[in-house]
């Protein structure tokens, strides 16, 4: 479904920030792979995602998603094939306008918009029926301004908006990162729910190393704009954090980055 | 104190006129979350096509979509600066209006001004009719408050229905959110474009409407337009925004806002009897004032508030 060959990326080329950011990085994603990431600051996770969904252009190597190269189109156009949800629960979602009015905005991703009417008596019915999903209530609000939700509501309704039209592909920023553990465990229980039911193909970055081994059936680790671990399947299952650090001070060939990792 | 009632009909009219320049400075500024100063020209621009047009024998409804159109390439330019040449929005707006100084001076044929003779053309809105009506030598229907508050809630009406659909509802997700707008699929860039485009449209009708009221196009007839249109919007805002929650209601408080504004500053002319040179000073400075109310709530009354009534704040922070 997705495939990345040999990305590299440097910010600030030529300068005194030079900061390369990725150094040649290759994944492949099957259908229905569900893949979370790990890595410290600054280990290219982010930058990973970003370049996926175009928010820059990659110095070098392709992407392809569902067969279409990628690496070429803008932003806007990618979006037909992403769904995303970010660390900032502010980002997701236009704070200004209602909660329907986004979830018409999210519905209508990829396709021509036009002057017909930007939201209709159907899909108003269609949306509460999916607002229940998230179990937030979100349903009997459907007027509501964005703004005035909490950030773990924003998030939750972010994945909705991610879902709603079908993406071949889900990229989630740490999109728990920014909410207490209680809210953090509903919103990755709403996006588990949410993923299985559709078999999405999804990339979820985390820094929580027990969701990272909880969730997903492949694990990747990144260290310095590389992936260095690349576990699945039964290996993935059987995984403890010990392993899990074991494994990233080998790879890193160091160990002083793995208690940052550590923040469960 | 009669002066100023007499007055009060053309402060009306002059204030509803400049209310659909407000309505177009709304959209870039309010809903696209742009600053744009291309106003100050397009306002401009519009007047002298509208004149132009006449002059040269167009009809008047002719007139008014040629300068609406002219308003509507003005958009553009500074669309196509701030997009496509990575511009600041605030300095592509600033570039377009002083190019537009000799664009309209080459309009007008390198005069500064060109008269439009309200005897000689059928006019949509004048100040003699405005006169005429008083005096019962035209129907009621021709008076500038009636033609203008009609054109208004037309225009109104149309927006709201525009930005109810598909591509208003991206519009309105441009401003609010760009990257969320982004990630859904939304070309910010040509939204932006169109967003100038249409308000500056706006403007420039705006300015046409004024030409024919006043039977005149000059070259600084849009000087300050910016200013007076944040006006209106902040005042419309502050005096009508507990009321007001629906879209069209909030566009409507706008031109209203710019009626309220031609009121106060007819009443400072007529009751204070203050020299009108002065009036572009005392318009800076109220907008200043109205703009700077929010951030000096917020960084000087609050902590203020706060140290000194503590329970008070309490129950302002509970209601607001």
């Amino acid at each position: 479904m997705l495939k990345i060959e040999n990305i590299t990326k440097t910010f600030n080329a030529g300068t005194v920030n030079e900061k390369v950011a990725l150094r040649g990085v290759s994944l492949h994603l099957k259908e229905g792979d569900f893949v979370t990431v790990i890595g410290g600051n600054g280990a290219g996770k982010s930058t990973m995602l970003n370049a996926v969904a175009g928010v820059w252009g990659v110095d070098s190597g392709t992407i392809t998603i569902g067969g279409v190269d990628v690496t070429k189109l803008p932003e806007y156009k990618r979006a037909k094939y992403i769904g995303r949800v970010f660390q900032d629960p502010m980002m997701g979602t236009a704070a200004t306008m209602q909660i329907e009015e986004n979830l018409a905005l999210a519905a209508r991703r990829g396709k021509p918009r036009g002057l017909r009417a930007g939201i209709t008596k159907a899909e108003r019915e269609s949306y509460r029926e999916q607002l229940k999903i998230l179990d937030l209530g979100l349903e009997d609000r459907m007027t509501t301004k964005v703004g005035l939700l909490s950030g773990g509501q924003r998030q939750a309704l972010t994945l909705l908006m991610a879902t709603l039209q079908q993406p071949k592909l889900l990229l989630l920023d740490e999109h728990t990162a920014a909410l207490d553990p209680k809210t953090a465990d509903k919103v990755l229980t709403a996006t588990q729910k949410i993923v299985e039911k559709s078999n999405l193909t999804t990339l979820m970055i985390t820094h929580n190393m027990r969701d990272a081994i909880a969730y997903g059936n492949r694990l990747i680790m990144m260290y310095d704009g590389r992936i260095v671990v690349d576990v699945s399947g039964e290996e993935k299952k059987n995984l403890t954090v010990e392993q899990l650090l074991s494994l990233f001070s080998k790879a890193s060939g160091s160990d002083e980055v793995s208690d940052k990792l550590v923040l469960s | 104190m009669t002066s100023f009632l007499n007055a009060l009909p053309g402060a009306v009219s002059q204030g509803l006129i400049w209310g659909i320049m407000a309505i177009g400075l709304y959209i870039t500024y309010r809903i696209l979350n742009l600053s744009d100063l291309t106003v100050d020209g397009s306002f401009c621009t519009g007047g002298v096509v509208c004149v132009m047009l006449m002059v040269n024998g167009c009809n008047v409804w002719v007139a008014m979509l040629g300068a609406f159109l002219a308003g509507v390439l003005t958009g553009l330019v500074t669309g196509f600066f701030h997009t496509k040449c990575g511009i600041p929005a605030i300095l592509a707006g600033i570039l377009t209006q002083l190019g537009l100084w000799s664009v309209n001076l080459a309009i007008m044929g390198m005069k500064a001004n060109t008269a439009l003779n309200v005897n000689n053309y059928e006019l949509l809105v004048s100040l003699r009719y405005l006169q005429d009506v008083n005096k019962g030598n035209r129907p009621f229907y021709q008076h500038p408050i009636f033609v203008v508050g009609v054109v208004t809630a037309a225009v109104v009406a149309v927006l709201y229905w525009f930005f109810g659909t598909e591509r208003g509802a991206s519009l309105r997700a441009t401003g609010a959110n760009e990257n969320m707008a982004r990630a859904q699929g939304i070309n910010t860039n040509v939204n932006k474009v169109l967003g100038l485009a249409l308000a500056n449209g706006l403007v420039a009708f705006s300015g046409a409407l004024l030409c024919q009221y006043q039977s005149y196009a000059e070259i600084n007839m849009g000087r300050g337009a910016i200013v007076i249109g944040l006006a209106s919007i902040i005042i419309g805002e502050v005096a009508f925004g507990r009321i007001f929650r629906n879209f069209a209601m909030k566009l409507l408080s706008v031109s209203l806002g710019a009626v309220i504004y031609y009121i106060v500053i007819q009443a400072v002319i007529s009751l204070l009897k203050i020299d009108s040179n002065y009036l572009k000073l005392i318009s800076a400075l109220i907008v200043a004032v109205f703009l700077a109310v929010p951030y000096w709530n917020e960084n000087y009354f609050r902590p203020w508030k706060e140290k000194y009534f503590p329970k008070r704040a309490k129950a302002a922070k509970k209601e607001g």
